[in-house]
């Protein structure tokens, strides 16, 4: 299998591509599975800091009371795409980029099923985000109404830039389709003899489930975003009641795409978790069946819950009921998975080299971002935390020590498998604690800003909360700080380091340890036999 | 099992993704341009740079799929790639239901809720008592809250022949199909020439009835959310059909002049296929909730 094709014409004329070619046209033209998911891990990383310094901006206003450093219409700026690029820039694209490198290693397939359009997946996002990033100079500045874009803010009173942000959102939304339906096919069709669906691996899993989520609410957003430029372009009145439309119907197109779009973030995360936990617990997965139900069942919910986001919009007192009771039922799949990750530690052989640290790490911060969404999810209790920091605080629980964690703890567990060489231990440690400290000082005190009734995206605050947000802002620069450490270890671990064996971990198994490191550029030559 | 991995093809590297994705960057970024100059009548590049972006798109399809068709015209394409292709085209008819219910959804909710709630309907008596006390809800919407007039498209006449013909043409290419299966390539080439021309007279009726709702009825893009989802359920199937159109057409030139596909081997004739009958599909939908209900 794989490249060595047994027809001896086809043989001849491709035996060329067994090595990957030279120079930058190897970047450009590559239909290798690694060397894509390299692209999207280092594009996604470029974006984290990109969106990570507009953060940072965003705390050094926010340090003190009083507008100090910028005006508020580029505050907005910072928030708004700070939220896009995090969302699309960042955490969707290193997933993709660990779907890339993991999933055709991880069911003993050659490459993706559709390589070239996976090349035109990943070239796409760059544009498209040089697209978002220009407008930020354009006269009158980017996009400034928060990355959901509610209108009329985004059609009455947003500024020139709308038309980039709306074109930009279609071609990454094109990409995103693009590598859903990669996956789903590879998944599908490429899985080596004897794989069955019951045995694949949960990121397997997960992100065949994500994927599915991606080819039906993507679509939904770029129809919204038309709907936006056409509003405030072409005169159509779809969110303006003057002319029979509702700016309300604005946010249920847009939460019918972003409640799927957050388990989109958080899915892939949870399969992540489900490799690393039983590999240094040295104990098979605890509850292997359960987890797939309880994602799909988190992944069926997710499309009845999206009008929890707009309890306060006046809806009729059954829907807010419905979504309530709805959204409260995830936490039951939600649950199953904690439970099972908990049960698969006890009584383990446990140690904690860095994947482990982040992966523990996220068990309990991302529960602790589930109960605030339980909070959330409670519609009497929701009209006072709405829209205040409280949310911000619960939002960023599941994506940074969430999804961004995940994230974190799957460089560290299988860097060794992509290099070939051992991260540096003690590094990765002082990046470990450094986050796990500065990323709650950056966002626990947030829970009381919020509760105490600081609004969000406002540049400015009540003198009481001046406190608790130098703290905040204490914290984000030290989590930022923190995170050149993971560069500098990444960049070592490149260059050299220990060498690593294919098996890497003691207690790891799957098929991806069972091939060298670093893998070879062509993974499988023979299809793995599965037992 | 041994036989899915008979002959697993990698594709060679390839120039034209790259190609696609510097065309997607000058459409959106001419797109995003030339809509701000159009609106605000400025001079600009935006609408050139739009345009060089379509045409390298079309530069690239052209030399992409031309690529794929050599490699498969020399046997190059395993029956496990085969079906890769199949669902993968599966898959994106899917996301493109996905993307017209986005806007079937818009309809259906002005319909159902934001105009009845407008007229007071549910808990919103006050609402309607302060902001249109004069509106009225009523489906069409002829008269918006804002004051706006229009006239209502019937669905008698010109929406009814065209429905007959775009089911016509769906029909059609199912016999075309079936010759192809039955190696009848002499019907195979009339029932798809015939599809095709249907679905050109589809677009040019379609035409004339766009000419009609702007001159006779007043019926336009901006004439509330009528004439919103009208036009834009109408103009993007019409931008579907299209599309679907020149698929075919290609389909017949590949058929016609190059003798391509066999009853066994057909992947493009039938992605193309589907694609025809689900934008039928999706025409029905629209005929019902768009035209007559």
């Amino acid at each position: 299998m794989s490249t060595v094709t047994t027809d001896p014409h086809a043989h001849a004329e491709h035996e060329h591509h067994h090595g990957p070619a030279k120079g930058l046209k190897r970047w450009l033209y590559t239909t290798n599975h690694k060397d894509i998911g390299t692209l999207y891990l280092l594009f996604a990383l470029t974006m984290f800091f990109i969106g990570g310094a507009m953060a940072m901006v965003i705390r050094a206003e926010l340090f003190q009371p009083g507008l100090q450093i910028v005006e508020p219409n580029f505050f907005n700026q910072m928030t708004t795409v700070h939220g896009l690029i995090m969302v699309f820039g960042a955490v969707m694209p290193a997933f993709t980029g660990l779907a890339n490198w993991l999933i055709p290693m991880m069911i003993g397939a050659p490459d993706m099923a559709l390589p070239r359009m996976n090349n035109w997946s990943f070239w796409i996002l760059p544009f498209a985000f040089s697209i978002l990033l220009l407008s930020l100079f354009m006269e009158g500045g980017g996009p400034s109404f928060g990355w959901t874009f509610y209108a009329p803010l985004s059609t009455t009173y947003s500024n020139d830039s709308t038309a980039l942000f709306v074109f930009s959102v279609h071609i990454m939304g094109i990409s995103s389709i693009m590598g859903a339906i990669n996956v789903i096919v590879t998944i599908m069709n490429l899985r080596a003899p004897g794989m069955t669906y019951m045995k694949m691996p949960l990121f397997v899993w997960t992100w065949f489930i994500t994927a599915y989520l991606l080819i039906a609410v993507m679509p939904v957003l770029a129809g919204a975003v038309t709907m936006v430029l056409t509003d405030k372009y072409f005169g159509t009145s779809f969110f303006d009641a003057a002319g029979g439309g509702d700016p309300v119907l604005f946010q249920h197109i847009f939460w019918f795409f972003g409640h799927p779009e957050v388990y989109i973030m958080i899915l892939p995360a949870f399969g992540i978790i489900s490799a690393i936990v039983p590999t240094f617990a040295r104990k098979p997965l605890f509850g292997y069946a359960s987890m797939v139900y309880a994602t799909a069942s988190i992944a069926l919910l997710s499309f009845l819950v999206w009008a929890h986001h707009m309890f306060t919009t006046g809806m009729p007192v059954f829907a807010e009921l419905f979504f309530m009771y709805c959204t409260m039922l995830i936490a039951v799949p939600t649950g199953v998975k904690v439970f099972n990750w908990v049960a698969t530690m006890w009584r383990g052989a446990m140690t904690f080299e860095v994947p482990m640290m982040f992966a523990l790490a996220f068990i309990v911060l991302f529960t602790i971002g589930g109960f605030s969404g339980l909070m959330l999810a409670i519609t009497p209790a929701d009209f006072q935390y709405h829209d205040t920091y409280f949310v911000v605080a619960h939002f960023h629980y599941v994506l940074v020590t969430g999804a961004i964690f995940s994230i974190m703890a799957a460089a560290y567990y299988w860097l060794p498998k992509w290099t070939g060489h051992m991260y540096d231990e003690t590094l990765g440690q002082w990046h470990f604690w450094c986050s796990l400290i500065s990323v709650n000082v950056l966002f626990f005190p947030m829970h009381f800003v919020g509760l105490a009734g600081m609004p969000r995206r406002i540049p400015d605050y009540a003198l009481q909360f001046a406190d608790f947000n130098a703290l905040i802002s204490i914290g984000g620069f030290a989590f930022g700080l923190s995170q050149l450490l993971f560069v500098a270890l990444v960049v070592k671990c490149i260059k050299g380091g220990k060498k690593a064996t294919a098996q890497v971990w003691e207690g790891a198994e799957g098929l991806e340890w069972t091939i060298a490191s670093p893998a070879p550029y062509h993974s499988f030559t023979t299809p793995p036999e599965i037992k | 099992m041994s036989e899915k991995y008979e002959h697993y093809y990698v594709p060679e590297q390839s120039p034209w993704p790259i190609v696609g994705a510097v065309a997607l960057f000058m459409i959106a970024f001419g797109a995003g341009n030339y809509v701000n100059e159009v609106t605000k009548d400025q001079p600009g590049y935006g609408g050139y740079l739009l345009l060089a972006g379509v045409a390298t798109l079309i530069f690239m399809l052209v030399g992409w799929f031309r690529n794929v068709i050599d490699e498969s015209m020399n046997g190059l394409y395993s029956r496990q790639l085969d079906r890769s292709f199949r669902q993968g085209m599966s898959w994106f008819i899917f996301s493109e239901v996905m993307f017209f219910a986005a806007f079937f959804g818009a309809l259906f909710y002005a319909r159902m809720i934001a105009i009845p709630w407008l007229d007071g309907a549910s808990n919103n008596a006050s609402t309607a008592a302060v902001l249109w006390p004069a509106f009225e809800a009523a489906w069409p919407l002829l008269k918006t809250p804002g004051g706006t007039e229009t006239q209502a498209m019937p669905w008698q006449g010109l929406p009814l022949y065209n429905t007959l013909i775009l089911l016509a043409s769906s029909v059609t290419l199912q016999f075309a199909h079936m010759g192809l299966e039955q190696n009848k390539r002499g019907q195979l080439k009339l029932m798809l020439g015939l599809t095709i021309l249907l679905g050109a007279c589809f677009l040019a009726l379609q035409g004339v009835e766009y000419v009609h709702a702007y001159q006779d009825l007043g019926l336009k893009l901006d004439s509330g959310i009528y004439g919103n989802t009208f036009f834009l359920l109408t103009g993007f199937h019409g931008l579907h059909v299209t599309l679907g159109a020149i698929f075919l057409l290609v389909m017949f030139l590949r058929i016609v002049l190059k003798n391509h596909f066999t009853a066994h081997k057909h992947f493009a004739f039938q992605a193309a296929a589907w694609y025809w009958h689900f934008v039928d599909v999706v025409w029905l939908c629209l005929f019902i909730f768009v035209y007559v209900l």
